[in-house]
């Protein structure tokens, strides 16, 4: 007999009664990438979003293959191209309604100009110019953000601050495989849920963070299973089916439209360029797993489609590459001016009213630049 | 002062009236945070927001900091004024990376297109026997991130006066409240707070002609006891309440350098890479010709914050202001 026994005063309380605050399963992502070409639902597809996915897509296909060689004639700092990823930035920017807000990833610039801003605009950060090209607020687009993940809690503030103002605006952000092993991810995902913000989360999974493979990013089964734990649904889907990510971004959309809280959609693509110009690929992946992906192609899959239906004749399939043609010729053209930079542009934008320390060290540099000017006009004399 | 005081307020009870008044005022303004609501904050800062103005206008988030400053962010460029409560001066750390990555920078990096109206409200410094992560002068990191206003009252009136100002600003406020000084008094009413000196002056509290103390926050009651018990030593200082580190207000502090010829300052922070480093620099590259001595630092030691029960040696006391003091008569020495 134990001390307590003796005593008889011990006497354990049973635990309060404990359940599970909801049903897991219906957040549960579904064991395959959902997909729609190639299966009988594709004969459902509405024929104009058919098209006009497409032509999006082969504008992003060239305007990858062109600011990619604007790198190499030394037009742009950087570019991490999204070839092979530009169903995912297609139907980002087509699954938004005008209203809603974008808060692109330093990859999404085909999602940002899909949107409507000005290609040369989309980039002014990878050329130097400036760090933002583009007015945030004329297309809803939030910057361009190079830290991982830390735009996800402003698309959440900001979906939460538009539903307190009554408005039924939606914000789509999106992120890598790699971003979501970051801190800011999981507050950002935590604090949609909580809120119920209408926000979509879109993990472009394109296999690697830089050099890093998925398998040593995370042990978890699928991204898209992260979201079961914070309380809201994951959505597998082949990030190479333009018409199956813009049904699911879709529907997330029209949830979070309606109030039903935000979704995590994952992705699964693949990034056929290395992670930007000045990243040596061949050091992490064969080229055998290179070629598989080639093989599913998202522009390849979408024309088989379109062609197979009869959609799209070769006319229909010239014109969609005269126009991405086009737009590259402007490209090239319009980044092949040297931009106007005003060094006086360094001061202007720092606070609403700069410091006297400020208008000290702007007042050093108008001084310099007129020496400069000066020094010049000598020699010309 | 010449406010009429219906009773003495406490610092705390100034920065409460100040967000009400500034929600009334305004409906974008937003108060967020963890235990900001129900409770009213840890140190009750925003006691009674929740139930005036309701849950969605004082929220209590979840714990993250780095969340709760991000979707400020967001909740910011959709028009709305959020005031963010980080409740302790260390348990801001996380939020680090969106103050300086994005809440600093967003008005720059998008040629002004999208200003952030944020403040950040901060709990800092130590002399409350907190444990460990709960005493921290972290003003320094903030002071050194371009972007960012850095503002700290040390008396009542200010409490209520910059914090308006500071919600008011379509720039973010990095806003540091002497944790210490919450329940100083003061007669200030409440009903009418009188007009303070902008965000970006300093004000200076005692006159004096032997030497300038320059301080903020915490420290300045020890420097005006300080500045007190100096009359018995022959030493007539003055004192200098910063109150903005950022925008630094040159023109006040080397007026009084100037007339005085020597200055002390004083703060809580570490030395080495310290506030005082900066502003013994500026001081020094601006007055020279009339420093009688060199611009000296009484500072907290360059330690990690020590526990409580030892804080009271780290913390620039009284006794440590007037050694310094005495070290100023510069050119009676060798």
């Amino acid at each position: 007999m134990t001390v307590l026994e003796q005593r008889g005063a011990y006497q354990p309380s049973p635990p309060p009664a404990w359940q599970p605050r909801m049903d897991p399963a219906p957040l549960l992502p579904d064991a395959e990438p959902y997909r729609v070409l190639g299966t009988e639902a594709a004969a459902e597809a509405d024929p104009d979003l058919l098209r006009r996915l497409y032509a999006q897509l082969v504008r992003g296909r060239r305007y990858n293959a062109q600011a990619t060689a604007l790198t190499k004639q030394g037009r742009l700092a950087v570019y991490p191209s999204s070839t092979g990823q530009e169903a995912c930035e297609v139907a980002a920017a087509l699954a938004l309604e005008e209203r809603d807000w974008l808060f692109p990833s330093y990859r999404d610039t085909l999602a940002v100009v899909a949107r409507g801003v000005d290609p040369v605009e989309a980039l002014t950060l990878l050329r130097g110019d400036w760090h933002t090209g583009y007015d945030p607020y004329e297309h809803r687009v939030a910057p361009l953000s190079t830290p991982l993940a830390t735009q996800l809690p402003h698309a959440v503030g900001l979906a939460h601050a538009a539903r307190l103002k009554g408005d039924d605006v939606v914000a789509l952000a999106m992120v890598g495989d790699g971003g979501t092993s970051e801190g800011d991810f999981h507050e950002a995902l935590n604090f949609a849920a909580v809120w119920q913000a209408p926000v979509v989360f879109l993990v472009q999974n394109n296999g690697f963070a830089i050099s890093v493979p998925l398998a040593k990013q995370t042990a978890a089964p699928s991204l898209a299973h992260k979201a079961v734990g914070y309380g809201m649904p994951g959505r597998l889907v082949d990030g190479n089916d333009a018409v199956a990510v813009h049904e699911v971004l879709g529907d997330a959309v029209r949830r979070a439209r309606a109030g039903g809280g935000p979704t995590l959609v994952e992705a699964v693509t693949y990034r056929v360029d290395a992670h930007t110009n000045a990243d040596d690929a061949t050091r992490y992946r064969g080229d055998a797993e290179v070629e598989a992906w080639r093989a599913h192609d998202p522009v390849q899959l979408l024309e088989r489609e379109l062609t197979g239906r009869g959609l799209l004749d070769e006319d229909g399939l010239a014109a969609a590459r005269q126009d991405a043609e086009q737009m590259a010729a402007d490209l090239r053209e319009r980044m092949n001016r040297d931009p106007e930079l005003n060094p006086m542009d360094l001061f202007d934008h720092v606070y609403a009213e700069n410091t006297a320390q400020l208008r000290e060290q702007r007042a050093l540099l108008r001084a310099e630049l007129e020496a400069e000017q000066g020094d010049q006009e000598g020699g010309l004399r | 002062m010449t406010t009429v005081a219906v009773k003495p307020a406490t610092m705390a009870q100034a920065l409460t009236r100040a967000m009400r008044d500034a929600m009334a005022a305004d409906p974008s303004v937003h108060v967020m945070g963890e235990d900001v609501g129900t409770l009213g904050g840890v140190f009750r800062v925003t006691d009674g927001l929740a139930k005036e103005f309701g849950e969605d206008r004082c929220t209590d988030t979840p714990l993250a900091e780095a969340g709760i400053l991000g979707t400020a962010v967001g909740m910011a460029m959709y028009g709305l004024r959020p005031v963010v409560e980080m409740q302790f001066d260390a348990f801001a750390y996380p939020a680090f990376e969106q103050l300086i990555s994005h809440v600093s920078r967003m008005r720059n990096r998008t040629r002004g297109r999208m200003p952030l109206p944020i403040t950040v409200r901060i709990p800092y410094g130590g002399g409350i026997g907190g444990v460990e992560h709960h005493s921290d002068s972290s003003e320094a990191y903030y002071m050194a991130t371009p972007g960012l206003h850095v503002v700290t009252p040390a008396t009542v009136a200010d409490a209520y006066g910059l914090l308006r100002q500071a919600i008011a600003s379509d720039d973010p406020v990095v806003f540091l409240e002497p944790k210490r000084l919450y329940w100083s008094k003061d007669s200030w009413n409440p009903e009418q707070p009188t007009d303070v000196e902008p965000i970006g002056r300093a004000v200076v509290r005692r006159r004096g002609s032997s030497a300038t103390l320059l301080t903020y926050g915490p420290s300045l009651p020890v420097c005006m006891e300080a500045a007190e018990a100096a009359r018995s030593e022959g030493w007539d200082l003055e004192v200098v309440d910063l109150r903005s580190l950022v925008p630094f207000d040159d023109e006040t502090v080397c007026a009084s350098v100037r007339r005085t010829g020597r200055a002390v300052v004083v703060h809580e922070s570490t030395g080495f890479g310290g506030p005082g480093g900066e502003i013994a620099a500026r001081v020094t590259e601006r007055c020279f010709h009339h420093l009688e001595a060199p611009v000296l630092r009484v500072a907290g030691f360059d330690i990690p914050y020590p526990p409580p029960m030892l804080e009271r040696h780290h913390l620039p006391g009284v006794d440590r202001i007037l050694d310094a003091v005495g070290r100023l008569q510069w050119e009676a020495e060798g």
